[in-house]
């Protein structure tokens, strides 16, 4: 680890807090109907855009209706991908001729389980991606079949917390808000704006934009080279703002037409965060207690905190197997360039990395700017618990605040039995649906994450089982555990990481695990919709069940919920409840490995 | 829920139209008329026109007149339609110590090179005693297959290599790394770093290439 290390962790940190408020509050202004500054512009679009839709967005929708109509959008919109995909062929804006005759030798098939999983995991704002852009999707299909979702998911995600936040600010009401009214503020007056000015800063720092069809060059010694293209900039800005994270390339934001520069790097980190640190004051604001949201706010800084110093700390440490071959990667004389150095760039070192990673991963992005199945593997457990945790580190837009908000109903449940009475949050009593709810979000992404990685590591398929086939190819991989690029509790930690990512709504993956073939398609694809709807729908169910309760004033026996008491009883439960959860998992992948790592031991 | 079906088809196709076209279109228009270069791939064209690389992107370079990048897992290596890292943990024997070729199996060669192997060739190039440390960016794969650049104590180890075989002073060759070293942006984010096409392309047009560098 290095000084100048942590003066970009620390500057992070600081310019993360000093945009909070501001954005919060701009926010809560645009979700509580009030005038923003780009009304004048905005407001003729936004009214044009409820035409189109055909819808009253005045009308208040009780959580069932809510609910309907967030599934109803997202059942709609991921056929339309799937169509789109599976389409591709015949439609424009293909250059390079993918799923055609004239396809190159390189391009990879778009199978129905391959479309099918997609489309899974760009509506469900995982982007979980069994493919390589670059060899396998059309330009339409990345701006139309896949952008798409980059935006309107993280929209229904954003929805889902505010109907939950007026769940808490409401008082004896019927309804959580119009779910239409609620997406079309989110993406014309919160992620347009940035992503517009977002995008062209990215294209000044050599990030691509264009429709060419690839280049082919002449190296300087002689050998050739195709240099890929394409619309990539406009799609970056909203992977990252969106937190989707599926690149337009493989390498994701290591790439450099992705992620061009440390500055580019910079910014891509902090659109990660911004929204969900935006939405803690949002929150604070809209339940008139803004105390409330830092309160969040803080728990959330303390584990990443955490996180990042862990993974920093085992990065630079390096690969002791790497060491032994005469390699130098002591930090002391390379700076930051030293440490494990395997899949990760140059110009972003490992300071960068490893808080890129841990980024990624307390929020549900799952963009990569370097290959975390390479990390040491303390290093890379840190990824993987925190997507277990479920991704209340400020977290995806908006899932990050309703899940974290459900662990501070657990926290105020577990202090109200230690103290024999009925407990309260934001003068709303948890009584018994509040909590089954709560508890049905955490079981459910814990059941899909352990039964799925469970299954996956022991199934034995035919050696020639269609099942588990990549692509349209003659590469059968028999048995579902073959898929793994490396042995030993590496393996499992692939798979498990896999299951992880799609329950948590990730996307990021230990990538060398080949997943391109139907049982991971369709059972990482399922593992996507349960992980999105199964824990959607208790906050939303919540909401309604909060918001028609009446407001209890607080009294000397009520447990405040803004002071550090509170902050520290709520990291321990999000630790403890992920910890009773997937630590004997851990003890098998990473932890094994790491102590095996030390003895030298290779596999 | 049928009473939402029909905003949702509308609004998918509305906001199909709005995100997925018309965003990425006006981004390519102010784009192709405000930063040209950079939006196609800032490619860098000879003195006769033909486009040799893009400054983004590395490429492979294996003649001792040349610096020599990172090993890369892109494709057979550097290749942009196949970018990626090798996903190798951090105790996977293939990564360290490197496969053999399958005499089994004639026609392909299944051999990989492991941190091992790469660092004894790095030696063995750069004519370092054996056991000499190697900086770990030579023999490490980077995440993308396609990192342009390498580390300042990677290119000035082989600074030596490079002025030998160009008959360049060894002073001038170290001049022309510090020359071509990125700083930190801002004075503070990420590493300093040698892109090594850009610095490969400024020997060329020095004088001292000998004649097996003309392709």
């Amino acid at each position: 680890m290095t000084v100048i290390g942590w003066a970009q962790i620390a500057l992070f940190s600081l310019i993360l807090l000093v945009l909070t408020k501001p954005l919060g509050l701009y926010m809560a202004r645009v979700f509580q109907g009030e005038r923003t500054w780009l009304d004048p512009v905005l407001g003729p679009v936004e009214r044009l855009v409820y035409r189109l839709f055909g819808v009253d967005p005045r009308e208040d929708m009780r959580w069932t209706t809510y609910a309907l109509a967030l599934l109803a959008f997202s059942l709609v919109s991921m056929l339309f991908t799937y169509a789109i995909l599976r389409l591709q062929g015949l439609l424009p804006l293909n250059p390079m001729g993918f799923s055609t005759a004239k396809a190159p030798s390189y391009a990879t098939p778009m199978t129905p389980d391959l479309a099918f999983n997609t489309a899974a995991s760009f509506t469900s704002n995982t982007n979980w991606q069994a493919y390589s852009g670059e060899n396998t999707m059309s330009y339409l299909s990345q701006m139309v079949a896949l952008a798409l979702h980059n935006w309107v998911s993280a929209a229904v995600g954003m929805a889902a917390a505010i109907a939950l936040i007026r769940g808490f600010a409401r008082r004896s009401a019927q309804g959580v808000g119009n779910f239409w009214y609620d997406v079309t503020r989110c993406i014309l007056y919160v992620l347009m704006p940035i992503c517009l000015v977002y995008a062209l800063f990215l294209v000044s720092q050599g990030a691509i934009q264009n429709f060419a069809p690839y280049t082919s060059v002449t190296t300087l010694e002689g050998a050739a080279q195709t240099i890929t293209q394409g619309p990539v900039a406009s799609q970056e800005v909203i992977k990252m703002l969106g937190i989707n994270g599926g690149g337009f390339f493989n390498a994701n934001s290591s790439h450099p037409f992705e992620n061009p520069t440390p500055l580019t790097n910079f910014v891509q980190m902090l659109s990660i965060f911004l929204i969900p640190a935006g939405l803690c004051y949002t929150f604070g604001r809209m339940v008139r207690d803004t105390r409330q949201g830092w309160a969040l706010w803080a728990a959330m800084y303390v584990l990443f905190f955490t996180g990042v110093l862990t993974a920093y700390h085992f990065e630079a440490q390096g690969n002791p197997n790497v060491a032994r071959q005469g390699v130098e990667t002591s930090t002391k004389q390379l700076g930051d360039v030293g440490g494990n150095m395997e899949g990760k760039e140059v110009r972003f070192g490992l300071a960068n990395s490893a808080l890129f990673a841990t980024i990624t991963t307390d929020a549900s992005c799952g963009a990569v700017n370097s290959m975390h199945d390479s990390y040491t593997p303390i290093g890379g457990m840190i990824p993987l618990a925190n997507i277990q945790l479920g991704e209340i580190i400020y977290g995806g837009v908006g899932s990050g605040l309703y899940g974290m908000l459900i662990y501070a109903i657990l926290t105020v449940f577990i202090a109200g039995l230690m103290v024999g009475r009925t407990p309260e949050y934001l003068g709303k009593k948890i009584e018994q649906k509040e909590v089954k709810m709560a508890m049905l979000f955490i079981l459910a992404g814990a059941a899909s994450i352990l039964i799925f990685t469970a299954l996956a590591s022991v199934m034995d398929l035919p050696a020639e089982s269609a099942l588990n086939r990549v692509g349209l190819s003659s590469t059968y991989y028999g048995p579902t555990y073959n898929n793994i690029n490396n042995s030993g509790p590496h393996g499992l930690s692939e798979i498990l990481y896999a299951y992880s990512s799609g329950t948590g709504n990730n996307g990021s993956a230990f990538a060398g695990i080949t997943v391109n073939t139907p049982f991971y398609n369709l059972t990482i694809g399922l593992a996507m919709l349960i992980g999105r709807f199964l824990m959607m729908l208790p906050a939303l169910a919540i909401a309604g069940s909060l918001a028609t309760k009446k407001h209890v004033p607080a009294s000397a026996g009520t447990f405040p919920t803004h002071g550090g008491l509170f902050v520290t009883l709520l990291v321990g439960v999000v630790i403890i409840v992920g910890a009773l959860t997937f630590f004997p998992a851990l003890c098998l992948g990473p932890v094994a490995e790491h102590f095996l790592m030390h003895g030298g031991r290779l596999f | 829920m049928f009473k939402q079906v029909l905003p949702s088809i509308r609004a998918t196709i509305a906001l199909a139209v709005l995100t997925g076209l018309l965003f990425p279109l006006l981004i390519t228009g102010i784009a192709q008329a405000v930063f040209p270069s950079q939006a196609n791939g800032s490619l860098i064209k000879s003195a006769d026109g033909r486009v040799i690389g893009s400054r983004l992107i590395g490429q492979p370079f294996s003649r001792p007149e040349h610096f020599h990048p990172r090993p890369s897992a892109a494709g057979s290596g550097y290749d942009p339609t196949a970018s990626g890292g090798t996903n190798l943990g951090p105790t996977s024997a293939k990564l360290i110590e490197g496969l053999p070729d399958d005499r089994e199996t004639k026609d392909s060669d299944e051999s990989y090179s492991g941190v091992k192997q790469l660092a004894e060739r790095y030696r063995q190039e750069n004519g370092l005693p054996a056991g000499a440390p190697v900086p770990v960016d030579a023999v490490t794969r980077s995440a993308s297959g396609l990192d342009p650049h390498i580390s300042v104590a990677n290119a000035l180890l082989q600074a030596p290599r490079v002025a030998m075989a160009r008959g360049l002073a060894e002073s001038d060759v170290v001049a022309l790394v510090r020359r071509h070293t990125e700083g930190r942006d801002l004075g503070l984010l990420g590493e300093p770093r040698v892109n090594v096409l850009l610095l490969n392309l400024e020997l060329d047009r020095l004088r001292g290439a000998p004649p097996s560098s003309k392709p």
